[in-house]
């Protein structure tokens, strides 16, 4: 029971044995004022999530293995995958914890750490990489890659789908034509890229 | 008329056409004049952020920077996606919270010579400025064609309510301003239980189990109201709720079938404007039938048509007929 009594213990109560620096990591890597380190493990995350009975933790135990700095066990979650960015547990934790941009953060890190196992990575992967090419996203051409490369069973069910975006609501299968601002948004990225690492 | 600068987004160019030219077809007669950003890139939706925080707000705030310095008079962008809203709004609110990760953003805006100053822009959703700028009295100024005897079901989903940085939109959980618009175009509006909750967003991509469960959810429910169409305010809500119906029919064995259309093309029909120019027939879950109930013709989507043979294909006998003569024979 020791674990469970440290995991509960506010930040303030000296307990000596806490190794805090992975929470303070996430504190520190999500933007704004994120309140990670005050949660009361209430479990209103968990059960507002409309995702919950996808992931391997609920929000509430990732938030608890965080305070308990298991590292590893919290990256190679799927938890932080399986968010669907709805903001249901964001506006309804009592304690005004940012959790959704949390779950960013922990993407980001477990992306970092190449600890990510989920489809989920490699489509945001995919989407951003056409983004840096236009400047704009392409749907039909990540749609086609995305599931050529992870969902191919089920590419026979799709092809109605992919014909009626086509003839139905007129999208064009060609990529789109690239913004003018490309150079310089290039040496945006670039940079926010150096400054991220930094 | 007032001016105000515009965010489209990527979707209204490709799969979400019909919202495009149905906001377009209302912003006029209200009196909104909609400035587009020049030369505006993606907002990285929900997948930038997942990668890299930093070069994810430096893409949205490139948008900002680019407002900022077109802004002639007008300090209200209207995005109608409710993820470009939530990203643009979200990019201001924690540049403005944290100047430490603002001037961040601002350095790597710096490497292509913009700035922007957060704080200076009021980012909003076409339906908040509808409601709370324009007003219902002057919608309702505007319906010559009530929606007399159609039922429907108000969504919002996910990122227009929540978390809606410095309460610029309402509440985030039971907001009721679509409901009120509706009913000012003379719609019978449902009370519809789930009208903030989840589409499944990308889920559809990776996780279509997942997906499939929320899109049934919503779709249960509107059916069980009786609603005739899900009226929506978001390219990807209505892309999931439409586009994926038939999937999600397919994985429950269920026969679902209704209509999902944008606000802006019921209200388009409100103010008496053709259904062609509203983006009707582009839906995947035809609105013909729905629409018809209140004396309005939309065009049947396109069904795709069946791929014609070559004639020049393999050799084939002929196709036998009764009697065993063959069909060259008797058109010879």
């Amino acid at each position: 029971m020791t674990e469970a009594v440290s995991v509960l213990a506010h930040p303030s109560t000296p307990t000596g044995a806490e190794d805090l620096s992975l929470l303070h990591e996430v504190a520190l890597r999500t933007p704004g004022e994120s309140h990670v380190e005050m949660c009361i493990q209430c479990g209103t995350c968990g059960g507002s999530c409309p995702s919950a009975a996808a992931m391997d933790h609920t929000p509430r135990a990732i938030f608890a293995m965080l305070r308990a700095g298991m590292r590893d066990e919290v990256l190679k979650s799927n938890t932080p995958w399986m968010c669907v960015s709805c903001y249901f547990c964001t506006v309804r934790c009592p304690q005004d914890i940012h959790i959704t941009d949390v779950m960013y953060t922990l993407k980001n890190m477990s992306l970092q750490a190449k600890q990510y196992d989920t489809t989920a990575a490699d489509f945001s992967k995919t989407f951003i990489a056409m983004v840096e090419d236009y400047g704009r996203s392409f749907e039909i051409g990540l749609a086609g890659i995305h599931n050529l490369k992870h969902f191919a069973t089920r590419l026979p069910n799709m092809a109605p789908m992919a014909i009626g975006m086509l003839t139905k609501k007129g999208m064009s299968p060609l990529p789109p034509k690239p913004i003018k601002g490309m150079d310089q948004l290039k040496k945006i990225l670039k940079r926010a890229k150096e400054l991220e690492a930094a | 008329m007032s001016d105000y600068i515009f965010y489209p987004g990527c979707s209204m160019e490709s799969s979400a056409k019909a919202y495009y030219a149905s906001v377009m077809a209302v912003c006029k007669p209200l009196g909104i004049e909609l400035k587009e950003i020049e030369d505006w890139n993606c907002c990285g939706a929900t997948e930038y952020l997942s990668l890299d925080v930093t070069p994810a707000y430096a893409l949205i705030a490139r948008n900002l920077a680019l407002a900022e310095k077109q802004a002639n008079g007008s300090k209200t962008v209207i995005a109608p996606c409710s993820a470009c809203y939530l990203n643009l709004a979200k990019a201001d609110h924690y540049m403005h919270e944290d100047p430490a990760f603002g001037a961040k953003i601002n350095e790597a805006l710096a490497a292509g010579g913009l700035h922007y100053d957060a704080g200076t822009l009021a980012i909003r959703h076409l339906l908040d400025v509808v409601i709370n700028e324009i007003g219902l009295d002057k919608v309702k100024e505007k319906v010559t064609k009530p929606l007399k005897g159609l039922r429907v079901a108000p969504y919002l989903g996910c990122m227009l309510p929540r978390p809606d940085y410095n309460t610029r939109y309402s509440d985030s959980e039971h907001p009721d301003e679509l409901d009120q618009l509706l009913a000012a175009l003379g719609a019978e509006v449902i009370d519809f239980p789930l009208k903030t909750h989840c589409c499944g967003g990308h889920m559809t991509q990776i996780g279509p189990d997942t997906a499939f469960e929320l899109i049934r959810r919503l779709i249960a429910s509107a059916d069980q109201y009786k609603a005739d169409v899900i009226v929506t305010v978001c390219p990807m809500c209505q892309m999931n709720l439409d586009a994926f119906q038939g999937q999600m029919n397919s994985y429950f064995k269920t026969n679902y079938k209704i209509p999902v259309l944008f606000f802006t093309q019921l209200m388009g029909i409100a103010f008496g404007e053709k259904p062609e120019k509203l983006g009707f027939g582009s839906e995947f879950v035809s609105a013909r039938q729905a629409m018809s109930r209140i004396g309005v013709e939309t065009p049947e989507p396109v069904e795709q048509a069946p791929r014609a043979r070559k004639a020049e294909g393999l050799p084939m006998p002929p196709p036998l007929k009764k009697g065993g003569s063959t069909s060259t024979e008797e058109e010879a």
